[in-house]
C-alpha cells in the first residue's frame, strides 16, 4: 500500500501532464472540438431514434433514453478500448527513450476518452428530464457501475495494447469483434424478444450489457440492482483486469525490441 | 555509485517482429517460432564512481546507445545486472518526448515531467529555462513551427537544469548556433563541476579529451578497453585510422 501511494506520488504529475496533452491533442485545442465529439453521438442518437421509431415503429416508453443508455456505454467502451490499443505504439517514441511506467500512456489515454464520455453522460441526464423522467437520489449509484466499467475498460486496454505490440493485426480483428459485440449487445432492441430463450442466459455474459441494464434500471425504472447484479458487474471487470495486470507484468519488458 | 555487472543484451531479429496473430497461432502450431537474436552487448562489466565523468566510444552499432538504454531503466539486459544509486535523468535523443503540436510552455512541462520531475521543480526552473534557449516571444508558439536549431536549443536548455545524481547523454552536446554552442558548453561544464555522475557518448575525441575522466571503448558488443582517457583515446584512434 505504501508503495503505491509512493508511486501515485511520483507520478502524479506525468500523468496528469499526459492526460492533458491527450485532451488537448483529441479536441485539436478548441471548444468547437470537444463540443464536436459530443455531438457526433448526439446526431447517431437523433438517426437511431429516428430509424427504429418511425421506420421500424418502436413503441417503447421513453425509448431514445433507452438507447441513449446503451450507446453512451458502448461507445464509451470501444472508443477507450481502441485509443488504449494503440497507446503503447503511438507514444513509441518516448518509451524507447525516457524511463517512464509504459501503463501511464495507456491510462492517459483512457482518461482521455473518460471526460468525453462524463460530458456526454451529463448530456444524457438532460435528455432524461427533458423526456419528463423523474431522477431520484438512486442515480448517484451509477457511480458504481461506472467505475466498473472503467476498470474493465483498462483491464482490456491492458490486453489490447500489449497484443497490439507483437501483432499489428489486432486491428482489424479487434475491429470484427466489436462489431459482433454491438449486435449482441442490446443498445437498440429490448431484451425482452429473448424472453424464454437460452440467449437470455447468455446475455450474462456480456459485461457490457450490465452495465447498460444496471443504468436503465436505475434510469427508467427507479430501481437498484440485486447484490448479485453488482457482484457480478464487478467479477468482470476484476477478472479482465486481473488478465491484463499479468500480461502486462509479464510481456512489458519485451515491448522495447518490438517498437 | 554505479555497477554494471556482466550485462549482456540480445535485441530480437527476424520476421518474428511483425507477424500476424494467425500467422503466430499457426507456427505455433507447427512448432516453427524461431527468434534469431543479434546480441549487442556481450558480458560487459565496470563501475563509475561518484562524480565521475566517463566517456563511452566506438565505431557505429557498437552498443554504446544500448548500454545507455540499460543504464536508464529503459531496457532491461537478457543476462547481468546494474545498480545505481539517486536519480538518473537519461537524454538518449533532445527531441524525445516533445510534442508537434503543442507550445513551447506545454512542452517544457510535458517534457520536465517525463524526466521525472515535480511541478515545484519546473515551476521554479521555468525563467531560467526559457531565457537560456532565447525563445521567451516563442513560448505560446506551437512546437512544430520552431526551426530545427530552435528546437534543439529549447531541448538543450531544458536538459541542462535538471539536477539529476546520474546524468546520462547520447550525442546530444554541441547544439545551435556558435553563439549558444559556447552558452551550452558553458553550462554543461558547471552541471559537471556541480558533482553529478556523468555517462557520455559521443564521436567527438576532443570533446572526450576534454572532458572525460575515464573512457570506455565498445566494439561490436564487447568491451575493448577502459580507463585512462589519453590512453584508450590514442589506441581507438590508431585503430579507426587502419580500418
Ligand atoms: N530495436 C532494435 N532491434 C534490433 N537490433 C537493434 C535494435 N536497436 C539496435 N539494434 C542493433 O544493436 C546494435 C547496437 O546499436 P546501438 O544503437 O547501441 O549502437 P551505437 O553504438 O549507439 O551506434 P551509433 O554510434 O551509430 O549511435 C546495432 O548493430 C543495431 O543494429
Ligand atoms: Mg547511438
Amino acid at each position: 500500500m505504501q508503495l503505491i501511494l509512493e508511486k501515485i506520488k511520483k507520478y502524479k504529475f506525468v500523468f496528469s501532464e499526459l492526460v492533458k496533452r491527450d485532451f488537448k491533442k483529441r479536441y485539436k485545442r478548441s471548444v468547437l472540438g470537444v463540443l464536436w465529439s459530443m455531438l457526433a453521438p448526439l446526431f447517431q442518437l437523433m438517426v437511431m431514434t429516428f430509424v427504429f421509431k418511425r421506420v421500424f415503429g418502436r413503441q417503447m416508453e421513453h425509448y431514445t433514453i433507452y438507447l441513449f443508455a446503451g450507446q453512451l456505454v458502448f461507445s464509451y467502451f470501444k472508443e477507450a478500448t481502441n485509443t488504449g490499443m494503440s497507446s503503447i505504439i503511438s507514444n513509441s517514441g518516448i518509451i524507447t527513450k525516457v524511463n517512464t511506467p509504459k501503463y501511464l500512456f495507456l491510462i492517459s489515454k483512457i482518461m482521455a476518452a473518460s471526460i468525453n464520455f462524463l460530458l456526454t453522460f451529463i448530456i444524457f441526464f438532460v435528455f432524461a428530464l427533458a423526456d419528463k423522467i423523474k431522477l431520484t437520489w438512486r442515480v448517484v449509484t451509477l457511480i458504481y457501475p461506472v467505475v466498473c466499467l472503467f476498470l474493465l475498460i483498462v483491464g482490456a486496454g491492458l490486453i489490447l495494447s500489449a497484443l497490439f505490440v507483437f501483432f499489428k493485426d489486432i486491428q482489424y480483428l479487434y475491429d470484427i469483434f466489436t462489431l459482433a459485440l454491438m449486435y449482441f449487445t442490446p443498445i437498440f432492441y429490448e431484451v425482452s424478444i429473448f424472453e424464454g430463450s437460452i440467449a437470455l442466459k447468455l446475455l450474462n455474459l456480456n459485461p457490457l450489457y450490465l452495465y447498460i441494464d444496471y443504468i436503465r434500471q436505475v434510469v427508467l425504472y427507479q430501481q437498484i440492482p440485486s447484490l448479485t447484479f453488482h457482484l457480478m458487474c464487478l467479477l468482470y471487470a476484476l477478472i479482465l483486469l486481473r488478465i491484463g495486470m499479468g500480461m502486462y507484468k509479464k510481456y512489458n519488458y519485451m515491448f522495447l525490441y518490438y517498437l | 555509485m554505479i555497477e554494471v555487472n556482466n550485462v549482456t543484451v540480445n535485441y530480437i531479429l527476424g520476421d518474428i517482429k511483425d507477424l500476424s496473430l494467425k500467422e503466430f497461432f499457426i507456427r505455433k502450431m507447427k512448432r516453427e517460432v524461431i527468434t534469431r537474436e543479434f546480441c549487442a552487448l556481450k558480458d560487459i562489466s565496470f563501475h563509475v564512481n561518484k562524480g565521475e565523468l566517463l566517456g563511452i566510444i566506438g565505431s557505429n552499432g557498437s552498443g554504446k546507445s544500448t548500454i545507455l538504454k540499460v543504464l536508464s531503466g529503459i531496457m532491461q539486459p537478457s543476462k547481468g545486472s546494474i545498480s545505481i544509486k539517486g536519480m538518473v535523468a537519461p537524454i538518449l535523443e533532445l527531441g524525445a518526448g516533445f510534442d508537434g503540436e503543442m507550445t513551447v510552455k506545454e512542452n517544457i512541462f510535458l517534457r520536465g515531467a517525463l524526466l521525472g520531475y515535480q511541478k515545484e521543480f519546473i515551476l521554479d526552473k521555468y525563467g531560467d529555462i526559457i531565457e537560456f534557449s532565447e525563445l521567451k516571444e516563442f513560448e505560446n508558439v506551437a512546437y512544430n513551427k520552431l526551426s530545427s536549431g530552435m528546437k534543439s536549443k529549447l531541448a538543450f536548455a531544458l536538459s541542462s537544469f535538471v539536477t539529476p545524481d546520474v546524468l546520462i547523454l547520447d550525442e546530444v552536446l554541441s547544439v545551435g548556433d556558435m553563439a549558444f554552442r559556447k552558452k551550452s558548453e558553458k553550462r554543461m561544464k558547471e552541471l559537471f563541476a556541480s558533482g553529478v555522475t556523468t555517462i557520455l557518448v559521443s564521436h567527438s575525441l576532443n570533446q572526450i579529451r576534454e572532458m572525460c575522466s575515464s573512457v570506455l571503448w565498445l566494439e561490436k558488443g564487447e568491451k575493448k578497453g577502459m580507463g585512462n582517457t589519453k590512453e584508450i583515446c590514442d589506441d581507438y584512434e590508431k585503430y579507426m585510422q587502419k580500418k
